[in-house]
């Protein structure tokens, strides 16, 4: 061990510091396909102090700092970087308070989604964001990829529910930025910068999240369709109506049949589409809209509407639901999800146009995504290894690309740019936002220390 | 079908892992650790790293793969349908064969596990007989120079007095090779019973309970003598010719035709009984191996399935005694058996069933496991023991010998006063009960 690596295992303490081959492989990767990475070394702090300090020792060594939550991004946010410092902040994973008269909880980032919500529960408080991965995923990589979830439509995305902050910068000064006031207008909105940076900009260290009244009740659908097209109208239908359930989900054939395969809960894998529907609320207001829901998706052309008999079950259909990307791997060796998000006006035009896509090159598209919100998750169905396959599959992507950005959408809703969204980034921003991003990350991170690469590159290519 | 060698694996089985981390939450090794390198997705891509050529198959992963449980716990928790168990059992093959596995006295016990006392019943009959003799006289010195109780497993050598242990006689001392359903009860079938190595030593009076039980309900009962431990222990533990032998040893044993099915009582010998063809090429031996598997059954999947008669409620038994069930990881995990054992005691009059909390996460018994990873098995063993204590059970009730004696010896040492038992074992005395109450 060289002497640098020496001073940082004194930090981080024994066990604190990974440099062995074996240990490092575990860590050259994300949930994102293609993309892997050796690192220098892992280090697993377990206090903010030491986070402070390891983000000091990078600087005086001149190494570059890639943070880690749970792994489980899907654009290379945390894939390491050539000889970089990988800070896992798994370690870091206490809830530090829930305040049941401020409705707020305080947790450090690498805590599960999942248990922030059982903890809320506990109280009958709820925290909403519900990212498919949540079973793992930590509270810090959800608010650096400001990341979305089941619930968006009615309830937003996980910045909707961030109070404060506590972050490292990158000259290893440690600021607190935002607190438990439902207003403040107390300077620029700095912890704002901080969600959904992707780890460029500061580790964060310390979350105080909002928290709501638990909704009493809850109902759950699910609706089939002979064609994808028309499900995503009866979506455009309830909108239209003026109603904005929590979930609006859409599923396509393959997909269902692939999360069936895994959960063998009877899902009726002979429709084109499916959409899962839940309205939570108000016991009157629920059964109001369930109804209203029903008759409208009916009207649409369902053809059969399958209602959940209790929440258990509707728990559980939910579940599946979280299930489809990695379900999806079933099919082909390797499996490529996209995030494409467009108005909601333009969902049908987008559905057909990802169909046409997959057919014109030849190639599998399993598609399903938070329709009520507009993100649909296409994602490609193929082999890493089948090098002709994956030229064909990096032009479609193209192609879905400049279409999004066509119909005024963005290239990412919610798994964030990293590296595998880099290029198109450039596409849908103009010159001076593009540069407005790295006149930020100079400021903040003078020496390119944090994440570097990622998003975008901080010099002109 | 595990290979001898990861880079032989069909490379498929090894790209199948998307890296979502899905499992992580339930990997034992993961939680208690938080490190990658402990979890499926960290072990998965060092396995690949192998096939790759960007990583050797030498003393860093045999470290690796031997801290795995083999709980498979991971492949019910991934989505995307990755075959664990299959690189798991590769991975440990070829760090056995190319000698990366544990230092000479490691390797000296496993010899003698494995190669020479449980491929043979009578000599595995032998060493039993010697504990028993020992447990009743106490030849505790002459034991323990002989570190006969390490060989076994502590779970046999530390047996404590509440565990049925080496008291009852052994399988084949209280089981008739063929019994036939008391007069009166319709005869349904006939079919194999599966003596088990440590369960007919250990827990003869559970054999003699599921024989009971299929008696009960109409089933003829085969059980034939001498039965070879099923191979299970060596294809986990990286011996996949010896478990080949165990395999063909076993099934000479029964008359496949004549059975309508083939029933096991031991959650971690099932799920391995059930994929003998996977252990042989293309032959005449693949040909059996696929009709036995075929017919290999859980007893309590059997039972369900076949629709047992429920134990008639005497007036007497109307207390309830609070009863808990913990997973056997290769029942559950292993055979996607989880409700049949539940229907089983939820049937029993006199008991209410109370779910354990962490029902399936492993007790940290893994076959040899809590004898090669004492620390990690005792971890896992005392959280088990907690949540045991947090249901305020009497009972706790178990499908596989394993996890019976691991539990027992973990509520020794925390004094608990809860008992082990097995479903079939509560279902016989129902039974029982019902003609002399
Ligand atoms: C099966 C599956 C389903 C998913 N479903 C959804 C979904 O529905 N909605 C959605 O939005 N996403 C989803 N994701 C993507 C992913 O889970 C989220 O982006 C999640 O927030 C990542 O959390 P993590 O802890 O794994 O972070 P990581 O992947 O480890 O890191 C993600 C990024 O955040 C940075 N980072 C992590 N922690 C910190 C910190 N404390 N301080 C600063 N930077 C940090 C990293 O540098 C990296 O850039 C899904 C992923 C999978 C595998
Ligand atoms: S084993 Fe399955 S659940 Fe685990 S990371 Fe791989 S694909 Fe995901
Ligand atoms: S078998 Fe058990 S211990 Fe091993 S990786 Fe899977 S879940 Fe973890």
């Amino acid at each position: 061990m060289t002497p640098a690596l020496r001073a940082l295992q004194d930090i981080v303490g024994p066990g604190g510091l990974l440099t062995d081959r074996v240990d490092l492989i575990p860590y050259s990767f994300d949930g994102t396909a293609e993309l892997y990475q050796l690192p220098l070394a892992v280090a697993l702090p377990s206090e903010t102090a030491q986070v402070a300090a390891c983000v000091r020792w990078a600087r005086e060594n001149g190494v570059t700092v890639v943070t880690r939550g749970s792994g489980t991004g899907l654009s290379g946010g945390s894939v390491p970087l050539p000889g970089c410092l990988v800070l896992c902040l798994a370690r870091l994973d206490k809830i530090l308070e829930v305040d049941p008269l401020n409705l707020t909880l305080r947790a450090q980032p690498g805590v599960i989604t999942k248990e922030i919500d059982d903890e809320a529960a506990r109280q009958g408080l709820f925290y909403p964001p519900d990212p498919g991965s949540m079973k793992i995923s930590t509270i810090g990589g959800n608010v650096a990829e400001n990341s979305g979830g089941l619930r968006g439509l009615k309830y937003g995305v996980t910045r909707d529910y961030v109070m404060a902050l506590e972050v490292v910068l990158a000259d290893g000064q440690i600021a607190r930025l935002g607190n438990a006031c439902v207003k403040d207008v107390a300077g620029y909105s700095l912890k704002d910068l901080f969600i959904g940076s992707e780890g460029t900009l500061g580790v964060i260290t310390e979350v105080l999240l909002k928290l709501l009244p638990r909704p009493a009740a809850r109902k759950t659908m699910l609706a089939t369709f002979s064609s994808m097209r028309a499900a995503a109208e009866a979506i455009s239908a309830i909108i239209a109506a003026r109603i904005i359930p929590c979930t609006l989900e859409f599923i396509d054939q393959t997909t269902l049949q692939c999360v069936e395969d895994y959960t063998r809960i009877g899902l009726p894998t002979h429709a084109a589409a499916v959409l899962l529907i839940e309205t939570d609320g108000h016991p009157a207001a629920v059964a109001d809209e369930a109804a209203r829901m029903e008759e409208i998706v009916r009207r649409h052309g369902a053809d059969e509407v399958q209602v959940a008999a209790d929440e258990a079950h509707g728990a559980k259909l939910a579940m599946a639901r979280r299930q489809a990307f990695s379900a999806l791997a079933r099919v082909r060796p390797t499996t490529i999800l996209e995030d494409v998000t467009v108005p909601r006006s333009r969902l049908a035009e987008m559905v057909g146009f990802v169909s046409e896509t997959a057919q014109r090159h030849n190639l599998q598209i399993a598609t399903f995504g938070h329709m009520g919100d507009g993100n649909l998750h296409p994602t490609f169905l193929t082999n890493e290894r089948d090098l002709e396959e994956m030229r064909r599959v990096h032009h479609a992507l193209s192609e879905i690309v400049d279409k999004t950005i066509a119909l005024g959408g963005t290239v990412t809703g919610e798994h964030g740019v990293g590296l595998a969204k880099k290029d198109y980034l450039k596409r849908q921003f103009d010159d001076a936002s593009y540069g407005l991003l790295r006149c930020v990350k100079r400021a903040l991170d003078p020496g390119n220390l944090l994440n570097p690469g990622k998003i975008f590159d901080l010099e002109p290519a | 079908m595990a290979k001898a060698s990861l880079r032989d694996l069909d490379y498929k089985v090894l790209q199948q892992c998307m890296h979502c981390g899905m499992c992580l939450p339930t990997c034992p090794t993961y939680i208690s650790s938080k490190l990658e390198r402990h979890s499926p997705r960290g072990r998965i891509a060092l396995m690949r790293a192998v096939a790759d050529g960007r990583f050797e198959a030498g003393q860093d992963l045999a470290r690796e793969m031997n801290y795995c449980l083999g709980c498979l716990a991971c492949t019910t928790a991934c989505p995307a349908g990755v075959d664990y168990g299959t690189m798991f059992e590769t991975a440990r093959a070829e760090t056995e064969a190319n000698h990366s596995s544990g230092g000479p006295m490691r390797r000296f016990y496993r010899w003698l596990v494995l190669e020479q006392i449980f491929l043979f019943p009578r000599r595995l009959r032998l060493v039993g007989w010697l504990l028993r003799t020992y447990q009743r006289t106490g030849l505790a010195d002459w034991v323990r120079r002989l570190k006969l109780p390490y060989l076994l497993g502590r779970k046999i050598g530390d047996l404590e007095p509440q565990a049925p242990g080496m008291e009852s006689p052994f399988s084949d001392g209280c089981i008739a090779e063929v019994e036939v359903p008391p007069a009166g009860i319709p005869v349904r079938g006939r079919v194999g019973l599966l003596s088990g190595c440590i369960q007919s030593l250990a827990f003869g009076s559970v054999n003699r309970a599921t024989a009971d039980v299929l008696l009960a309900n109409g089933w003829e009962v085969v059980t034939p003598r001498l039965q070879s431990c099923c191979g299970s222990l060596h294809a986990h533990n990286g011996a996949p010719e010896l478990a080949r032998r165990a395999a063909k040893a076993l099934m000479e044993r029964f008359e496949l035709d004549g059975l309508d099915a083939i029933i096991t009582n031991a959650g971690g010998c099932g799920s391995h009984l059930k994929h003998y063809a996977g252990l042989f090429a293309e032959g005449d031996l693949a040909t059996k191996a696929r009709a036995w598997d075929a017919k290999v059954k859980d007893i309590h999947e059997f039972l369900v399935g076949t629709g047992f008669r429920k134990p008639r409620n005497l007036a007497a038994e109307s207390e309830s005694v609070r009863l808990t069930y913990h997973e056997s990881c290769h029942l559950s995990h292993g055979q996607g058996i989880r409700n049949p054992p539940r229907e089983i005691l939820r049937a029993l009059p006199g008991f209410q069933l109370v779910e354990l909390p962490e029902s399936d996460l492993c007790c940290g018994s893994a076959g040899i496991y809590n004898i090669l990873q004492p620390e990690e098995s005792q971890r896992l063993l005392e959280r088990k023991t907690g949540r045991i204590a947090g249901t305020a059970a009497e009972l706790v009730a178990t499908a596989n010998p394993g996890c019976h004696l691991q539990l027992a010896r973990g509520l020794q040492q925390r004094d608990l006063p809860v008992q082990v038992v097995q479903p079939v074992v509560l279902l016989a005395e129902a039974y029982r009960r019902e003609v002399s109450p």
